[in-house]
């Protein structure tokens, strides 16, 4: 995508901004970690945590944590391609669970807003616990703008 | 964990990390609920999305575990979930019911919804399919 000229904010560092948003509230308390960003997409990482299991018999994490994670994920990169932190709220957001991830990994999740509006921003994203030719998650959600009229 | 009248559902850790506990109303389908804290907040004042999911599957997978109770070994696993998210969760406690919609031999379609003060006034709602394997 070109640079909008001029870009609608300058003071929007998604290295800095992604990490306070990651580590707050919610986020905070699942442990999301800022791992990096492009134009239009971020990457957040989720620590293995016992208290996140889903089902104590394998160990493996309960896939609440992994939607939040992709939540966080897409909603960053929302911020990232506008260029500015604008309220916003989650429309809806539906996953594929492709797989179960595996205990004891930190599962990867990656986020972008393939399409902004001025009132709605799509998304997608996936998930992986290592390798990304073979992810756990696929998601696909919008995002509105709160603020618009 | 949730302690009902003649049956236990037992919740997973993520239930207990989120605040999550499930009773039975007085028609016995189970009723989950979720307080407010600083573990479920979004941006200030809101609940995060990502917990009310969170919460929305959890009442779906307990109410469909306590569906298949009574035969043993049977295991469910879910396959997809799609969340619509309504209105706003504030800091006050949150509810949450489920409906299976179908149950066959090998998928589960179940329904759940979330709400605050007002059971007609949704919050969020989600449809999530589950694979159930059988003993």
């Amino acid at each position: 995508m070109p640079e909008p000229t001029p870009p609608p904010r300058q003071n929007l560092d998604p290295t800095v901004f992604g990490r306070i948003v990651a580590g707050l509230g919610h986020s905070g308390a699942i442990g999301t970690r800022y791992i990096a960003h492009g134009a239009d997409w971020a990457e957040l990482a989720l620590d293995y945590r016992d208290d996140l299991v889903g089902d104590p018999a394998s160990g493996v994490l309960a896939s609440g944590p992994i939607i939040a994670l992709m939540d966080i994920a897409t909603s960053i990169s929302v911020w990232i391609r506008r260029g500015a932190f604008m309220p916003q709220a989650t429309l809806d957001l539906r996953i594929d669970y492709l797989r179960a991830a595996t205990p004891g990994r930190s599962v990867i999740g990656r986020g972008e807003c393939y399409r902004l509006t001025r009132r709605v921003a799509f998304v997608r994203g996936q998930a992986h616990d290592g390798d990304p030719a073979d992810p756990i998650a696929h998601v696909a959600g919008t995002f509105m703008m709160t603020n618009e009229a | 964990m949730g302690v009902t009248e003649g049956t236990m559902l037992e919740l997973p850790p993520y239930a207990r990390f989120l605040g999550v506990s499930a009773e039975r109303d007085d028609e016995a389908a189970l009723l989950f609920r979720m307080p407010f804290g600083e573990t479920v907040v979004g941006r200030p004042g809101f609940l995060h999305g990502g917990a009310i999911a969170g919460l929305l599957e959890l009442a779906a997978v307990g109410t469909l575990r306590d569906a298949l109770a009574d035969e043993p070994g049977a295991s469910v696993k879910p396959i997809n979930v799609t969340v619509d998210f309504m209105r706003g969760g504030r800091e006050r406690d949150t509810f949450a019911a489920a409906r299976i919609t179908r149950l066959g031999a090998r998928i589960a379609n179940v329904e759940a919804f979330a709400w605050q003060e007002d059971r007609d006034r949704l919050i969020a709602s989600a449809r999530m399919n589950l694979m159930v394997r059988r003993a």
